[in-house]
C-alpha cells in the first residue's frame, strides 16, 4: 500500500486554546502494529493532541499524515473514515440504549428499519474475534465500566478503525479488568492494529507499551522504546526534574480509637441503599485506606461520618462520643474534618477568596471577630499565615479559588482542614487530578497529620495511593466492607478481586453512575 | 342502559382526545431530540384559527388542515431558532409562544366567531367495521381526523423503536455528544423534530376547529395544549401510552356532558361543576402517579432535555 512504516505521522503540531498553549510544536509518531503510550502529567497537552488525531479539534499549525498520507480531519466522521477511532475518557454511549444501538449509532448501511438480530449477531461478531465479551442486548446503564469500555472499542472497531486512540483507559477499572483490557490490546496489535495508550500511571505504561512518548507542557520531552527505560527516569522525564518516590512514612505509632462505625447503613441520592453494615474503627496517628471502585459507596460513606447523610441504622462514633444522629455541625464540633471529592463543587466556594475559603469553617471561633461580625483584619492574618505554611501558590489572598490550579485549591482545602487540627480526617481522592509534584505534598501532608496523631480515613481509587501511605487497607464494595487488611500483608491481587466483589470483574455489576 | 352510556362515552372520548393525541405526540419527538416546546397551547390556537379561516374562505377543509400544520410548524422554527441556535432558555421562549399564539388568534379570529358555516372534515363510518356491535361505535364510526390519531400512535413508537432515524432521535435527546462523535448533526435533527412537533400541534388544533368542536371561539383550546405537555410526562415519553392517556382525558373531559342526563345527575346539578373541574384533576393526579413512579425508575426521560447543544473546546 504505502512504503510508510509509520501509522501516524504527527508534525509540527501546534493548538492554542485561550490563554494557554496546549501543544507546542509537537511531532509524534507511531509505528504500524505497535502499542505507543503518550505519557504526560494533567495539562501536558495529551488529550488535545489526541482530540486533534481523532478529528474533534482542529490545530492551528502543523500536518497529520495517516499511513503515510497528508490528511485533513474536519470531524471525528472524517477520521474515522481513514481508519482513526478514539476511545474517550467519558464514555460516548447512551445509558437507556442497548449495545447493539450503541454499536451502530450513526451508521447509514444498516437501512431504515432495525433489525436487532442482524445488529447482535454483528456485534457478538467481533465481541468474539477480539476477545471482548458483552451481550448485545443489555442496556448500557446494565452494565459495568469496563463492560461499557469493550462497548467503546467494539463500537471504533465496527467502523473499521486501524488505530485505535485510549485516553486513560485504566483510570476506571479494577486491577484484573486492567489486566484483561491488556491481554485484548496486546492481541489487537498482534492484528497489526495500532494502539495509542494516554496514561499518567508509570507502571502500566512500562508494562503494556512498546515505545513510548512523553509529553510535558505541550512539548514533547521524548520518544523512547519502553525496554529498557526505568521508572524513575520516566518520572523525570514527566516532571521536568528528580522525583522522589519513596515518602517518608514512620512506622505506624496507634493510639486510642478515634473514630468507630458501628453497623451503619445509609442510602444514596435515589434512596437506595448505598452501606450495608459498615463496620470500622480508625485509631489515633494511623491512616485506614478504603479501596474500592467508584460508585460502590465511597461517597455516602465520606457524607455519613461527616454528618451530611442521615443513618438509616447503626451509630458513629468519634472519640467516645456516640452518635446516632449526626449533623455536619455535631460533627465539625467533636472533630471531624472532611476533604471532599469534589474539590469545586463540595469542598470550596468557587467566587470565594482564598482568605474566605481558608475561614469557612473557623469563623465562628472568638479570634474571628464578635457575633455576625467578622474581623477582617485577623481573618487575612490567619490566612496570611495558611498560604505561608501550606505553601500554597496565589497571587494574593483576596483572588477567588477558582482561578487557582487543582493542586494549590486542594492546599487551600487541607489548610482549612487541618488548621483546625482535627481529631479525625476524612480525605476523599485527596489527589485525583493532580500532577506528580503536587500529588507527593499532599500525600506528605496527610503523613505528617498521621504523625501528629489524627486518625485518618483515605478513600481512594487509585490503589496506588492506598498501598503507598496506609496502614490498613478495607474494601468497600458495593456498599459492603468485603475485607481488612494490614497493608504490610495485604496483596494486590486479592484486594482487586474484592473490589470486584470477589468475582471475576466481567461479573461485576458495579455501574458507573451509582456515584 | 349502562353498555350504552358506556359505548357513547368512549367513542366521544376517543373523538375529543385526538386533538390532544396529536399535540402529545408532537411533543414527545420535540422532547426526544432534547427540546421541551411549552409553546404547544399557542400553536394549537393558531392552528385552530388558520385551519377555520382557510377552510371557510376557501371551502376546503383538508386545505385548512394542510395550513394549520404549516402555521404550527412556522412556530416552532421560531422557537427552534431562538433555543437552539441562539441557545436561550426553552422555558422562556415556549412560554412566549404559547402568549404569542393566544394573542394573535384572539385578534386574527375575531372576525370568524360569528361564523358558523364553514366547511367540516367529513365523518366516515368504516365499511362493515362501523357495523360491529360496541367495537364499531366506539373506534369505526368516526370523523376522518380521528382515524388519523388511532393509526398516528403505534407509527410513532414504531418510528421511535424500530427505525434507524428514531434510534438516533434517542440519541440526540439522551447524550448530543456521543451522537456528535459518530457524525449524526445533533442541531440539525433537533430543527426537524421541533418543527414535526409543531406541525403536529397545529394539526391538534385543527382537528377543534375543523372536526371535534367545529367552530372558532376566543381561547378554544382551554388548557390542552398545556394538558398535552403533563401527558407527555405521564406517557414516559411513548406516543402509545401517550393515546391512551389522550383518550382517558377526551373521555373525562366528556363526562359532564353525556352524563348530565342520568338521573343522579339531574337530582344534583352543581355536580356539573365539579365535573368540569375532573379533567384537570386529572392531569395532577397523573403527574403525582409519574412523578413516583419516575422517582422510583427513572423512566424514559431524554436526559438532555432542555440543553442546548455546543461541540465545546473543553480547554486541555
Amino acid at each position: 500500500m504505502t512504503t510508510s512504516p509509520y501509522a501516524v505521522e504527527m508534525r509540527g503540531i501546534t493548538k492554542r486554546f485561550p490563554g494557554v498553549l496546549a501543544n507546542d510544536r509537537v511531532d509524534f509518531q507511531v509505528r504500524k502494529g505497535e502499542i505507543h503510550a503518550l505519557l504526560g502529567e494533567n495539562g501536558a497537552g495529551k488529550s488535545t493532541l489526541m482530540n486533534i488525531l481523532s478529528g474533534l479539534y482542529r490545530p492551528d499549525e502543523g500536518e497529520i499524515a495517516i499511513h503515510g498520507q497528508v490528511v485533513e480531519f474536519h470531524s471525528p466522521r472524517d477520521a474515522i473514515r481513514h481508519g482513526v477511532g478514539m476511545v474517550h475518557q467519558h464514555f460516548m454511549l447512551t445509558p437507556s440504549q442497548s449495545v447493539a444501538e450503541n454499536v451502530f449509532l450513526g451508521a447509514r448501511e444498516i437501512g431504515f428499519v432495525l433489525n436487532p438480530q442482524r445488529m447482535a449477531a454483528e456485534v457478538r461478531r467481533i465481541a468474539e474475534q477480539y476477545r471482548l465479551p458483552v451481550d448485545p442486548n443489555a442496556k448500557i446503564w446494565q452494565l459495568s465500566v469496563g463492560e461499557q469500555q469493550r462497548v467503546e472499542i467494539i463500537k471504533i472497531l465496527y467502523r473499521g478503525a486501524e488505530i485505535l486512540i485510549l485516553d486513560e483507559p485504566t483510570a476506571v477499572l479494577t486491577p484484573q479488568e486492567a489486566e484483561n483490557l491488556f491481554v485484548t490490546l496486546r492481541s489487537m496489535a498482534a492484528d497489526n492494529k495500532t494502539i495509542i495508550f494516554i496514561s499518567h500511571k508509570l507502571e502500566e505504561v512500562l508494562s503494556i507499551a512498546d515505545r513510548i512518548t512523553v509529553l510535558r507542557s505541550g512539548r514533547v520531552a521524548a520518544t523512547l522504546p519502553a525496554q529498557g527505560v526505568t521508572k524513575t527516569e520516566l518520572a523525570n522525564l514527566m516532571v521536568g526534574r528528580q522525583v522522589l518516590f519513596q515518602l517518608e512514612k514512620p512506622p505506624v505509632q496507634r493510639g486510642e480509637v478515634r473514630l468507630r462505625l458501628d453497623k451503619v447503613c445509609a442510602l444514596d441520592d435515589k434512596q437506595l441503599p448505598a452501606l450495608c453494615e459498615v463496620s470500622l474503627t480508625v485509631h489515633s496517628g494511623e491512616i485506614v485506606g478504603v479501596a474500592g471502585v467508584a460508585g460502590n459507596g465511597q461517597r455516602e460513606l465520606a457524607e455519613a461520618i461527616c454528618g451530611l447523610r442521615p443513618l438509616t441504622a447503626g451509630a458513629i462514633e468519634v472519640a467516645g462520643e456516640r452518635m446516632t444522629r449526626p449533623t455536619a455541625r455535631r460533627m465539625i464540633d467533636a472533630g471531624v474534618a472532611y476533604v471532599p471529592e469534589d474539590r469545586n463543587a463540595t469542598g470550596s466556594a468557587p467566587n470565594l477568596s482564598v482568605a474566605e475559603n481558608l475561614i469557612l469553617k473557623s469563623y465562628r471561633r472568638a479570634e474571628m471577630g464578635a457575633g455576625p461580625f467578622l474581623d477582617l483584619s485577623a481573618m487575612e492574618r490567619i490566612a496570611a499565615s495558611l498560604v505561608k505554611s501550606f505553601n500554597i501558590l496565589t497571587p494574593s489572598i483576596k483572588t477567588p479559588v477558582r482561578k487557582l490550579s487543582g493542586g494549590n485549591l486542594q492546599k487551600v482545602l487541607l489548610a482549612r482542614e487541618i488548621s483546625s487540627q482535627p481529631k479525625v480526617l476524612i480525605a476523599a481522592s485527596p489527589t485525583r487530578g493532580l500532577d506528580i509534584g503536587a500529588t507527593e505534598s499532599v500525600r506528605s501532608l496527610l503523613l505528617q497529620e498521621r504523625s501528629q496523631g489524627a486518625a485518618i480515613l483515605l478513600i481512594s481509587e487509585d490503589l496506588d495511593e492506598i498501598f503507598a501511605i496506609s496502614d490498613r487497607i478495607v474494601v468497600l464494595y458495593e456498599g459492603r466492607i468485603m475485607g481488612e487488611f494490614e497493608t504490610a500483608d495485604a496483596d494486590l491481587t486479592e484486594v482487586g478481586l474484592l473490589m470486584a466483589g470477589g468475582r471475576t470483574p466481567s461479573e461485576s455489576f458495579a455501574t458507573q453512575d451509582k456515584g | 342502559m349502562e353498555l350504552a352510556f358506556l359505548v357513547t362515552l368512549l367513542a366521544a372520548g376517543i373523538r375529543s382526545g385526538t386533538a390532544i393525541l396529536f399535540a402529545t405526540i408532537g411533543e414527545i419527538f420535540a422532547e426526544r431530540s432534547g427540546v421541551l416546546n411549552l409553546g404547544i397551547e399557542g400553536m394549537m390556537l393558531m392552528g385552530a384559527v388558520s385551519a377555520y379561516g382557510v377552510a371557510f374562505a376557501t371551502g376546503n377543509p383538508w386545505l385548512g388542515l394542510g395550513v394549520a400544520m404549516g402555521v404550527g410548524g412556522l412556530m416552532a422554527l421560531l422557537h427552534g431558532m431562538v433555543t437552539i441556535s441562539l441557545r436561550a432558555d426553552q422555558v422562556v421562549s415556549g412560554l412566549a409562544l404559547t402568549f404569542l399564539g393566544s394573542g394573535l388568534s384572539a385578534v386574527l379570529g375575531a372576525p370568524l366567531v360569528e361564523v358558523r358555516t364553514a366547511p367540516r372534515l367529513p365523518v366516515f363510518p368504516i365499511p362493515v367495521l362501523a357495523d360491529l356491535p360496541i367495537l364499531g361505535p366506539i373506534f369505526f364510526n368516526h370523523n376522518v381526523i380521528v382515524y388519523i390519531g388511532l393509526l398516528m400512535a403505534p407509527l410513532g413508537w414504531w418510528y421511535i423503536h424500530r427505525t434507524r432515524p428514531g434510534m438516533e432521535l434517542r440519541a440526540i435527546g439522551e447524550y448530543p455528544a456521543a451522537a456528535d462523535v459518530l457524525g449524526i448533526n445533533v442541531n440539525r435533527q433537533r430543527y426537524a423534530y421541533v418543527v414535526f412537533g409543531g406541525m403536529m400541534a397545529g394539526l391538534g388544533g385543527a382537528s377543534l376547529s375543523l372536526a371535534i368542536t367545529p367552530l372558532w371561539i376566543e381561547d378554544m383550546t382551554a388548557g390542552q395544549g398545556w394538558i398535552a405537555v403533563g401527558l407527555v410526562i405521564f406517557a414516559g415519553w411513548d406516543p402509545l401510552r401517550a393515546a391512551l392517556g389522550s383518550y382517558l382525558f377526551g373521555a373525562i373531559r366528556r363526562l359532564p356532558l353525556d352524563a348530565q342526563n342520568l338521573p343522579f345527575f339531574l337530582a344534583y346539578p352543581q355536580l356539573g361543576y365539579f365535573m368540569n373541574m375532573l379533567p384537570y384533576l386529572f392531569v395532577i393526579l397523573l403527574m403525582l402517579i409519574s412523578a413516583r413512579s419516575e422517582l422510583r425508575r427513572r423512566i424514559g426521560a431524554p436526559a438532555a432535555l432542555g440543553q442546548p447543544y455546543v461541540r465545546e473546546e473543553r480547554g486541555v
